[in-house]
Order: C-alpha cells, then sequence, then structure tokens
C-alpha cells in the first residue's frame, strides 16, 4: 500500500496482460481500483474523493450520451468524464476473487 | 467537554486573547469538506450577522460572522473557511484554509478553536480530514453532521468512543434541524472563557501525505468507533433513475431550464414594471414639493433615477437567486451539471458553468455571482469572463429603439416572423456565438486548462430549508445592492453633473455645451468610422452606468421623450444616423461590455481589477472592430 501506483505520463500497463479500464466497466458491474494513470496532483484529487487502489468502484447512471457517468465509491457518488474514467486502471476480474 | 483546569498532564488551552487584549474577540473557524453542511452549521450559528468577503488577493470567498451566543459575555467570531478534503495546499481553497489556520492570512487572525464539522453518513472518507486537522493542535470540536439521515438509514456512532480515541469533543447534530446545536455553542462558550484542555488523541495521526494510509487511519478509527455505515439512500437512487433517465432526465432539465428563463424573464415584469412606476411617483411627489433648483434636479434626474436603475433589477436576481438556491439545496443542480456537462464540454466549458450562462440572459451580474457554484477555477473564470455576451435585459430597450426605427418590419417567415423579430434573435445568436467563441479562445490559449479532471460529487436529495433559503436571498441582495449600487449611483450622479455644468447665468446648459456634449465632441472622430456622432457618443459614454441608459440620454439630447417606444425619438434618430451607423450601434451594444456594474462584480469576485480590465478591454475592442465593419460593409451598400 505504501506505493501508491501512480504512473505519469507513460500510459503502458507494467505487465502484458490487458488492462481493463473503469470506462469500461458495464453499469452495476463492480471493479476494484488498481492504480490511477494520471499525473499525481490530479490521481491525489481523485484518491481524496474515494478512488484509491484496492477500492471497490460501481459506474451508475450516466448523462445522456454515456458521459460524463456517475460512480459509487467510498459511500459516495462521484461523477467523472470517460476521459477520467479510461486513465484508472481496475484489477484483473480473476484477482478480485 | 471536562472543566478540568487544574487536572494534571492536560495541556491547558491559550488564555483567550479577549482577556489579554479586549479588542480582539474569540475567532473560531469551521472547517469541513465539500458537501459537508459548512454553511448550514455557519448560518445556523451566525443567523444574519455575518458577510461576504472575498479573501485578499484570491477568488475564495470569505464569510465572517458573530456566533449567537447565549451567554452575553462571549463575543466569539466565526469564520467559514472554504470546503477541502486535506490540506495540501494543490487549490486556491487549500492554500487559503493552511494560511488562516497558520495564522499567516492578511487581516484574518488566527483561529483560537476550530469546528472540524464531517458528514456522519460517510465518515470514513470524511474522518480523513481529521487528521491533519487534529496534528495542528488547536481546541477542536469533532461534528458529524447530517444525524438525522445516519440514523433514518440505519447507520451508527459512538460519539463518546470517537472522542476518546480523537482526544476531542464530539458532537452528533443536524445542522439543517438545528438538532444537537446547543452542544457547539457550549464548546465555543468554554474554548472563549478558556477553561477547554486539550488531551491528546488514544490513536496515533497518520503520515499526512499518505492518502492510502490516511484513508486506512480513518477506517480503523471509525471501527474503534464502532460506526457503522447508513444503508444507501434509497430516495436519491429512486430520484436519479427518473432525473438521469436517458429520455425523462434531459426533458426534465429541459423545463426546469425553461421554467427559470421564463420565470426570471416574464414573471418579475410585472415586480421590475412597478418598482419602476413607485419611483417615478417619487421622482412626481418630489417635484410637487420641492420648488425647481439644481438641488431638485440633481436629487430626481440623478440621484433618484439612478438608484431606481439599479433596484429595478432586484425581482429578477432575487427570483433568480431563489431558483439556483433551490436547485443547488436541493441537490439538483449536480444532475443538471451532469447533463448539461457533455454540451458545455464542446465549447471547453463544464456542466456548472450552464445556469450561471443561462442567468446572465436576465442579468449579467447575478450570473457572475452564481460562478460560484462552480469549484474548478479556470471554468469558473472563463464563465465570468463570457456570462457579459448573453443578452441580457438591459440590452433591450436599446435593441427595441433602434430595430423599431430603423429595421422596417416586412414578413421574414410568414406573417408571424418579421424583419425585426429577425433582427433580435440576430442579436441574441450575435452574443451567444460571440460568448462560445470567446470561451474557445479562453481555453485554448490564456485559460489552457492544466488537464483538471471534471469531477462532480452528487449529493444525496435534500428538501431545501426555508431558512436557509432566505438567508441566501438576503446575502445575496446585499451584495448586489451594495456593490451595484453604489458603482452605479456614483455614475449616474457623475453624468448628471456632466450633463448639467457649466451653469450659465444661473441656467443648467444646453446639452451640446456642457462637459458631457464636450466629451461627445471629444470623441467624435474616434467613433465616426463607426457611423456615430457626439451625440450617440454622449449616450455610449453614459450607457456605462447601466445600457438602458442610454435611451434616457438620447432622450434628453433630442428633446424628446426618453423610452424605446417614443415615436419622436425614433424619427430624431432617424434623421441623425445612417442605417449603417444605426446597425453598428446594435452590434456594438450586442458585444460591447457597457456595465459598470459587470464590473464591480468581476472586480469583486476575481479579486482584482486585472480580469475585469482584460474583460473590458476585450469586449471594447471586438465592439469597436465589430460595428466598425458593419458601418462599413452597410454603407458600401453590399446589401441594398
Amino acid at each position: 500500500m505504501l506505493q501508491m501506483s501512480v504512473n505519469s505520463g507513460s500510459g503502458a500497463p507494467p505487465s502484458g496482460a490487458v488492462a481493463r479500464t473503469l470506462a469500461q466497466l458495464p453499469e452495476g458491474e463492480a471493479g476494484v481500483l488498481d492504480r490511477l494513470d494520471l499525473p499525481e496532483d490530479i490521481a491525489r484529487r481523485l484518491m481524496e474523493l474515494g478512488f484509491l487502489p484496492g477500492h471497490i468502484i460501481v459506474p451508475a447512471r450516466s448523462a445522456p450520451g454515456g458521459e460524463p457517468r456517475v460512480y459509487r465509491v467510498d459511500g459516495s457518488e462521484v461523477a467523472l468524464r470517460r476521459e477520467t474514467a479510461s486513465r484508472l486502471i481496475l484489477k484483473p476480474a480473476k484477482d478480485v476473487l | 467537554m471536562s472543566d478540568c483546569h487544574d487536572c494534571a498532564g492536560c495541556v491547558v488551552a491559550e488564555a483567550p486573547a479577549s482577556l489579554r487584549n479586549g479588542a480582539r474577540s474569540h475567532v473560531v473557524a469551521i472547517i469541513g469538506p465539500p458537501n459537508s453542511g459548512k454553511s448550514t452549521l455557519f448560518n445556523r450559528l451566525t443567523g444574519l450577522r455575518q458577510k461576504v468577503a472575498n479573501f485578499p488577493g484570491v477568488t475564495v470567498e470569505q464569510r465572517v460572522g458573530k456566533a449567537k451566543m447565549q451567554h452575553h459575555h462571549a463575543d466569539v467570531t466565526l469564520v467559514d473557511l472554504p470546503g477541502v478534503y486535506s490540506l495540501n495546499p494543490r487549490s486556491e481553497d487549500e492554500q487559503v484554509t493552511r494560511d488562516v489556520l497558520a495564522g499567516a492570512m492578511p487581516g484574518v487572525p488566527k483561529p483560537d478553536a476550530l469546528l472540524l464539522i464531517l458528514d456522519c453518513t460517510n465518515l470514513g472518507r470524511h474522518l480523513v480530514l481529521a487528521a491533519p486537522i487534529l496534528s495542528l493542535k488547536l481546541p477542536t470540536l469533532v461534528i458529524l453532521n447530517m444525524a438525522d439521515d445516519l440514523k433514518s438509514r440505519g447507520g451508527h456512532v459512538d460519539t463518546a468512543e470517537l472522542a476518546t480515541e480523537l482526544g476531542s469533543p464530539v458532537a452528533l447534530i443536524s445542522a439543517s434541524k438545528g438538532q444537537g446545536i446547543e452542544k457547539v455553542f457550549q464548546f465555543m462558550q468554554g474554548t472563549s472563557a478558556g477553561t477547554t484542555s486539550l488531551t491528546p488523541p488514544r490513536v496515533e495521526l497518520p503520515v499526512l501525505q499518505d492518502i492510502p494510509r490516511c484513508r486506512q487511519w480513518a477506517h480503523d478509527v471509525g471501527s474503534g468507533a464502532a460506526y457503522r455505515a447508513p444503508a444507501p439512500p434509497v430516495w436519491t437512487r429512486r430520484l436519479d433513475s427518473v432525473f438521469l433517465h436517458p429520455v425523462a432526465g434531459p426533458l426534465i432539465f429541459l423545463m426546469v431550464v425553461a421554467g427559470v428563463f421564463q420565470t426570471i424573464f416574464t414573471g418579475a415584469k410585472p415586480l421590475m414594471d412597478g418598482l419602476q412606476n413607485l419611483i417615478l411617483q417619487l421622482g412626481h411627489g418630489i417635484q410637487h414639493v420641492l420648488p425647481p433648483s439644481i438641488f431638485r434636479s440633481l436629487l430626481v434626474d440623478g440621484i433618484l433615477s439612478g438608484v431606481g436603475a439599479v433596484i429595478v433589477f432586484l425581482p429578477q436576481i432575487l427570483l433568480l437567486f431563489l431558483f439556483i438556491g433551490i436547485l443547488e439545496d436541493s441537490g439538483y443542480l449536480a444532475r443538471a451539471a451532469l447533463i448539461a456537462d457533455r454540451t458545455m464540454a464542446k465549447f471547453g466549458l463544464q456542466g456548472k458553468s450552464f445556469i450561471p450562462l443561462i442567468s446572465a440572459y436576465a442579468c449579467a451580474v447575478p450570473a457572475i455571482m452564481a460562478t460560484r457554484t462552480i469549484e474548478n477555477k479556470r471554468d469558473r473564470l472563463a464563465t465570468i469572463l463570457i456570462a457579459p455576451f448573453m443578452t441580457c435585459s438591459a440590452r433591450l430597450p436599446v435593441y427595441t429603439l433602434i430595430i423599431a426605427a430603423f429595421i422596417s418590419d416586412r414578413p421574414l417567415l410568414g406573417h408571424f416572423f418579421g424583419m425585426q423579430a429577425g433582427a433580435l434573435l440576430g442579436l441574441y445568436v450575435l452574443g451567444f456565438v460571440a460568448a462560445i467563441l470567446t470561451a474557445r479562445l479562453l481555453k485554448s490559449s490564456i485559460l489552457k486548462s492544466e488537464r483538471v479532471p471534471f469531477v462532480l460529487e452528487m449529493p444525496p436529495y435534500r428538501w431545501p430549508t426555508l431558512r436557509s433559503l432566505s438567508l441566501r436571498l438576503i446575502d445575496r441582495s446585499k451584495v448586489f445592492l451594495r456593490r451595484a449600487g453604489t458603482v452605479i449611483l456614483l455614475v449616474i450622479v457623475v453624468l448628471w453633473v456632466l450633463e448639467n455644468l457649466p451653469v450659465k447665468n444661473g441656467q443648467p446648459p444646453q446639452i451640446a455645451d456642457s462637459f458631457a456634449g464636450m466629451i461627445g465632441h471629444a470623441v467624435e472622430p474616434v467613433i465616426k468610422p463607426l457611423g456615430f456622432n457626439w451625440k450617440i457618443g454622449i449616450g455610449l459614454i453614459s450607457s456605462i452606468a447601466a445600457r438602458e441608459v442610454i435611451v434616457g440620454t438620447l432622450g434628453t439630447i433630442y428633446g424628446k421623450e426618453g423610452t424605446e417606444d417614443s415615436l419622436g425619438l425614433r424619427k430624431a434618430l432617424q434623421s441623425d444616423l445612417t442605417p449603417g451607423g444605426a446597425i453598428a450601434l446594435l452590434v456594438f451594444f450586442a458585444f460591447a461590455m457597457q456595465c459598470m456594474s459587470t464590473i464591480a462584480v468581476v472586480r469583486r469576485e476575481t479579486g482584482g481589477w486585472k480580469w475585469p480590465a482584460i474583460q473590458f478591454a476585450y469586449m471594447t475592442l471586438l465592439a469597436y472592430v465589430c460595428a466598425l465593419i458593419t458601418n462599413q460593409v452597410v454603407r458600401s451598400g453590399i446589401f441594398s
């Protein structure tokens, strides 16, 4: 937990596996956040809102047109645009179980 | 909240400043994350004894008030700090909060005690802020707000246990219902009398820079206090399934917007007319009572008409803020912002800019005040800078007068939509296009966002309370009347002086010989290429007070009745202005920032003269160039 897994800039996932992002998670399905692929200050801002590695995130309703979408995370609901959600990398499904 | 003055090991709080220095009152700061009910608590504690300003040099709003203490001796000043999640100084809000808490904010005394307000329906996340606050070692009351929600949704927390863990007293309250508020007063009573002691927390505070660890710490503290999170808000989920429904959602949104628009426009009209009438009657009354003199003229034509020009907008502003208050307090504003976001993003703005921009069709002043709901400073600034392009109601009298005088009402699309209506619609479109192009320009140049992501918290739906709505209305009208009012009044009085001096043989001069006339003649060479003569020049200068003032001024200059439906004034303009000049005048008014109160409010909201100066220069230049092109094109006869 000490490592915050904050990557700045480089978008490539560390392992060879194709990581799923929060933007790809269907509505109502739970995902576990692995890391935030965003510059550190933005990542910290999102972490303060509950988007912390290890936390469960559930996509809820979206605005017409599919974005921004509301996410249920850490006891509250926060809306993000797709460009932001696609930088939040989820843990592979098998790791969750 | 023990009275252990003498007990060993207790660090007795610093002796209250009021004992050392009679002039300084006990200062208590309220701090909490956004949506924790901070402002509601502040309003509860202060009532109307508050004032709103900006922290020096920044756009962050500063609210200071006197607490309504039951005990007469206590003099407690409350400072409402901006909503923050942490004290890491990344945003202006966080920097301000840090500076105030450290006593480094000029003009704001270092707080003697703190009220930390947290939403107890989401204690796990909100407790994170307790770590940096408690490490300040100031007497702190931890307030768990929304106690009613916690209870009704089956949550629980052991406040006594939490108080022991944190080493600070804990109060479970409902700020909106007023439950438990007495505990907050008791705490302030204790700190101001110097009887509150600091106890070290039982739990160790985490390393503040490490957010995951802070969050883990908050979780552990919560578990230690037997915290059970409440069930999800059922009604909020149900309402969201309607308000964010793919089809019903946008329809409801459009209905809400249309309702707001309709009300601030037509609903306020009778009230505005009534006020205008009242002021007119008052003027007539004074004219009957007082003998004709320079003083009477100053009183009626100067001061009274100046005051009138201001308060005539008050009904619109009150209605608008009533709407915004209901939308914001109920939680719908966040949903509206969500729905509008995609469209606004195309112009480089965001969802929360939508309502302020719509409001600007009534008046830019409340619109600019309404941008406070936009947390992102750059988006807020962009919205403030483009709002005056929206066709506000003060432009309408000018548009009506010029269009009626210069555009023949030939049918354009059948009998219902003629050339005149088309011209008016065209001017609305012109303002809107200028606004969105300016927004794009700003966001790709000086306001280029450092990729701050759009983040919007969705608060649960709540009933707006009458108390909070009325406090907001009183606060906003005070701001409007003070800021806009004093400026407009000043400008109107100055204009009156310019139009009535120098006195010749004890009589006010003809307008052409007055100081105003001289200024008009002086600016004529500059505005001649636009097709304007010196009379229009005087009108333009007078319209800086408020746009519609030009109609009255032109009436005075041409010696005709100064209203927009005055036939005499139309005829006079027709014979004195070329069609090119007339259309150029419309274009000029569509773009120019001819409004002192807007300038004053932008200065207030942006905390300095820099932005209003840039905005005024940009809009005036744009207006000049476009009016110049219009006049030259019309004159060259391309369209005839």
